[in-house]
């Protein structure tokens, strides 16, 4: 349900202390949820922020809202009962990378498979922060950690791009820094019918400082990011002169004004195209990295579906209630 | 011999214990199924037992895809399906071959002739036709071509040849019927129902079941006629019941009972599947059943859900009940209403999957990290089911700490007759469930007697909180590391759970209240140990025994010394490595428990059981 009550974000934020290391992109994360939510104007009884394991999924505790701080990887499931048992519920999944596709990967692309009404935030920090920096299913090749001093030797998934495998119908992306961007994503996630899944490149200022600076940092990010909108021509650059086209099947950046370029030979952002191939070939994309709402598909969510099935038994059964049940079939009389 | 005179010959017998066997494709469930309920719809108390191979198809006449039901039908009391049998119906050699044992000497097996061609022979690995080899001459073998006989009476119906043959276990049921004297009515009835958009089916499988009948009628080689007259039941309206389809219904009745919308996760597993299957029919009663992407998942979505202010509960088997350990785990600390139904079966790992066991005993009660006490109980018989789905779902609810109910592969796939149980019937529900706005609400402030928490609902405005798996302040709710904290939430947790002993029925014995030996069991062992002590008491007068049966098992009840101390030996009979014996020890050791344990996939037997009391009783 809407609410006419107008909240500001410090009516989202509980009074326990905020315990993650100074300086963590999870305080940008969690400010940017709480000023999305008076905008996105639900009840705050209405909201539940549901997580499993780790430095991510501290989360629930700094909301005012219902929440449950779950188990290692199993946020996606117990999200899927709560969503279940009351639909009109807003529910919210707060995960890490290692704790939605290592220990928790199932329940990750089985949510998506499902297309469940859930805003599923991730965490993406390329490490295990809580449990003092093991490699995590999206460190690099190569990359030194406390479980591979000589490089991980396993490749790493691209989150968009597992999602998408599991028929993903949205899917957006933001830097751990960008309180702004993430702010309008989760206000879009929250809009989104059907299971939003918000990847946040978020920087972990212990075991992984600085993954993502070539990425994020404010001197680099105008050429480095393409933050693309449904609609609109996907240019970037600090001077708005870059872009990308078509070249056979690949994306590629360009420069507006270069080699015959005109601003019209940019490729437009269509979130809206079933068909992934696009949105697959923006999410892998590493120069620029793109970020916004890549994919935002209308279809039908678990919860209509279950709806239908209801429905139909509804309509189809000749029993309607349980005492009917108990007498039906063959009965017979003792005297 | 005429029919008249063959209609004469008739004996009454007390019960009898009838084994239909043959190919997995024979439809011997069917039979089996629709002959005990003729039987139930006719007065007689029934017991039954199915027993399939794991295999879905195994190949056709193989000693491992032979499929069995098992069906016995008392004019007394039926507390089981029997052990020994007094009649086989076998359909082919491999069927035979492996259920020939069972059968008591002299009694009578029933074959398709037709069936023991060279072929089948051989893979049922016998070297010579045992119809003709003499192999059988201590029991009374009746071959009947029932193959040919259902093509012939079914050739003007125009079915091609396979189809006609595939009616052949109804023509074994028309014998059946006619030998013990009971209407074919209900079978009829029943086909034209379940086959009402193929008529030429019910035609032919009609067709069949009469050939049946009228050829056991004039066949001059089935000389007896048996009579089971109708059992003596309390007075009411009955219906035949399996074990899963009680437990799904018991916990329908305890939502509807205490006012709240029932929640499956569930994930499929041997033998426990037929709840999930039972339950997700009924969706539009307010259920919800969802089949999720593994054990996992069954249970959290079930604590999401529970979080959410349903009656939230999860079905499995052992190895699920191993997946689920972590997240039941959550369920203690989260201190919120959730069932666990472990449907037992042959361990360790994959183990036996479609034979019966009873050893997660221990599993349930320790199988988590931690101190981490739940509710345990167990249900006793297929209609028990009912009572204590609907007991595990009340005391979860009332005690708001997670219970595990066990059941296991014979009584859930079993059935008997139960007297249908309406909701007056049923014991009120109340609950913890806070839904509009209070004051001075503290997520962990625990009610006096029952040390339960509130259990406020995601939507009621002003009791936003937050429950997690890190120890929790004993009044907010919220992380804390204390050290005293943390002892004194540790023993709540467990004094929550002890103070159950309060809210159950205590402990009764049956048959002697006092004597030389005191029969001791739990959960699904109950129909057996009941038959056993009594036809020893009946066979062994000298002797005085008690039985005592637990259904809850943690907390234990009430009573326990009051009985106990009043028999010389305790014997505790169990489908394990004596689990609950060594349970008991632990909590009572001033007794001692002689231990009977028997792990072959398979429920006792009365004989090997009175076998056992005699030689306790004997012993010095």
């Amino acid at each position: 349900m809407t609410t006419n009550i107008k909240y500001t974000f410090k009516d989202f934020a509980s009074d326990q202390d905020v315990r993650w290391c100074p300086g963590c992109d999870d305080y940008v994360i969690l400010r940017s949820i709480q000023k999305a939510l008076p905008e996105i104007g639900r009840k705050k009884e209405d909201i539940v922020f549901i997580s499993g394991i780790g430095c991510s999924s501290r989360f629930p505790y700094y909301m005012d809202n219902y929440g449950i701080h779950g188990i290692h990887g199993r946020a996606a499931a117990i999200a899927t009962g709560t969503k279940l048992a009351n639909p009109d519920l807003s529910v919210w999944v707060a995960s890490g990378d290692g704790d939605a596709m290592a220990i928790g990967g199932n329940h990750f692309i089985h949510a998506i498979r499902r297309n469940i009404n859930l805003n599923y935030i991730l965490f993406n920090n390329e490490i295990y922060g809580l449990t003092k920096g093991q490699f995590s299913p999206t460190s690099l090749l190569g990359q030194k950690t406390k479980s591979s001093p000589y490089g991980n030797v396993q490749a790493p998934f691209n989150p968009g791009e597992l999602a998408i495998g599991a028929h993903a119908k949205f899917f957006a992306r933001a830097a751990g820094n960008d309180a702004k961007l993430q702010t309008k994503l989760y206000i879009e996630a929250d809009k989104h019918k059907g299971f939003a899944l918000v990847e946040i490149l978020q920087n972990c200022v212990i075991f992984n400082d600085g993954a993502y600076k070539d990425i994020t940092d404010k001197s680099v990010k105008d050429d480095a990011q393409l933050v693309v909108e449904h609609g609109k021509p996907m240019i970037f650059g600090k001077n708005k002169d870059k872009g990308l086209i078509l070249d056979g099947m690949k994306l590629k950046p360009v420069t507006i004004g270069e080699n015959g370029i005109t601003e019209a030979d940019i490729l437009v952002h269509d979130a809206k195209e079933p068909d992934p191939t696009l949105h697959l070939a923006l999410i892998n994309m590493k120069a620029p990295v793109v970020m916004g709402v890549i994919r935002a598909v209308e279809d039908s969510t678990l919860e209509d579906r279950e709806a239908e099935a209801d429905r139909i038994a509804r309509e189809t059964n000749k029993i309607q209630s349980f005492e009917e049940l108990l007498f039906s079939g063959q009965t017979y009389e003792v005297d | 011999m005429s029919t008249k005179a063959l209609q004469k010959d008739t004996k009454t017998l007390d019960h009898v214990v009838i084994r239909f066997a043959g190919d997995s494709g024979d439809g011997m469930q069917l039979t089996g199924t629709q002959f005990s309920t003729s039987a139930a719809l006719l007065g007689n108390d029934v017991a039954t037992f199915p027993n399939y191979p794991a295999e879905i198809r195994a190949p056709q006449g193989s000693l491992y895809g032979v499929s069995g039901f098992q069906v016995n039908i008392g004019h007394t009391e039926v507390s089981t399906p029997g052990d020994e049998l007094d009649l086989l119906v076998a359909m082919n050699p491999a069927a035979l071959k492996t259920n020939i044992n069972d059968l008591k000497p002299g009694h009578m097996v029933i074959v398709d002739s037709d069936a023991f061609t060279r072929s089948n022979l051989q893979k049922a690995k016998y070297d010579s036709n045992p119809l003709e080899d003499g192999s059988l001459s201590h029991y009374n073998v009746i071959p009947v071509p029932m193959t040919s006989l259902t093509r012939e009476a079914l050739k003007d119906t125009g079915l091609d040849s396979k189809s006609m043959t595939r009616s052949k276990n109804m023509f074994a049921l028309g014998m059946l019927y006619w030998l013990f004297s009971k209407d074919p009515k209900y079978t009829i009835e029943f086909l034209r129902k379940k086959f009402k958009n193929k008529p030429e089916i019910v035609e032919a499988n009609i067709k069949a079941l009469k050939a049946g009948y009228h050829f056991a009628d004039t066949l001059e080689l089935m000389p007896t006629h048996y009579i089971v007259d109708p059992a003596k039941k309390a007075k009411g309206t009955y219906r035949i019941i399996m074990g899963n389809q009680a437990t799904a219904w018991g916990f329908m009745a305890a939502a509807k009972k205490a006012g709240l919308e029932l929640f499956l996760g569930s994930y499929p597993i041997t033998p426990a599947t037929d709840i999930l299957h039972e339950l997700v029919k009924w969706r539009h009663l307010d259920v919800t059943a969802f089949q999720a992407e593994d054990e996992i998942a069954g249970i959290s979505s079930a604590i999401g859900a529970s979080f959410a202010g349903k009656l939230a509960i999860t079905t499995t088997s052992g190895p699920g009940l191993a997946l689920k350990g972590e997240a039941l785990g959550l369920a203690v600390m989260l201190e919120i209403p959730l069932v666990v139904v472990d449907v037992q079966r042959g361990g360790p790992s994959t183990g036996l999957p479609t034979k019966t066991e009873q050893s997660d005993l221990m599993q349930a009660m320790y199988g988590r990290n931690g101190e981490s006490p739940v509710i345990v109980i167990a249900a006793k018989s297929p209609a028990d089911s009912y009572d204590m789905a609907f007991m595990a779902a009340k005391l979860t609810l009332e005690h708001m700490t997670p219970v595990i109910l066990l059941t296991d592969g014979y009584i859930g796939n079993g059935s008997e007759p139960w007297r249908i149980k309406t909701l007056d019937e049923m014991p009120e529900i109340k609950t913890y469930r806070i839904t509009e706005y209070i004051e001075d609400f503290h997520p962990y402030k625990r009610h006096p007697e029952t040390l339960a928490r509130p259990w406020a609902i995601p939507g009621t405005p002003g009791l936003e909180h937050v429950i997690g798996g890190l120890e929790k302040d004993k009044i907010e709710g919220t992380v804390s590391y204390d050290p005293l904290n943390h002892q004194e939430m540790v023993e709540l947790r467990a004094e929550k759970v002890r103070k159950v002993k309060d809210f159950i029925p205590p402990l009764e014995a049956e048959f002697d209240q006092e004597g030389d030996l005191l029969v001791v069991g739990w959960g699904g062992t109950y129909g057996s140990l009941k038959t056993a002590v009594k036809r020893f008491r009946e066979e062994n007068p000298e002797y005085k025994v008690g039985l005592a049966h637990f259904s809850y098992i943690n907390p234990l009840p009430h009573g326990i010394d009051d009985i106990f101390s009043k028999y010389d030996k305790i014997l505790v009979p169990e489908l394990n490595k004596g689990q609950f014996a060594d349970f008991l020890r632990m909590n009572y050791p001033k007794y001692t428990y002689y231990k009977y344990d028997k792990i072959q996939g398979l429920p006792f037997g009365t004989e090997e059981l009175m076998e056992q009391f005699k030689k306790l009783l004997k012993a010095e």
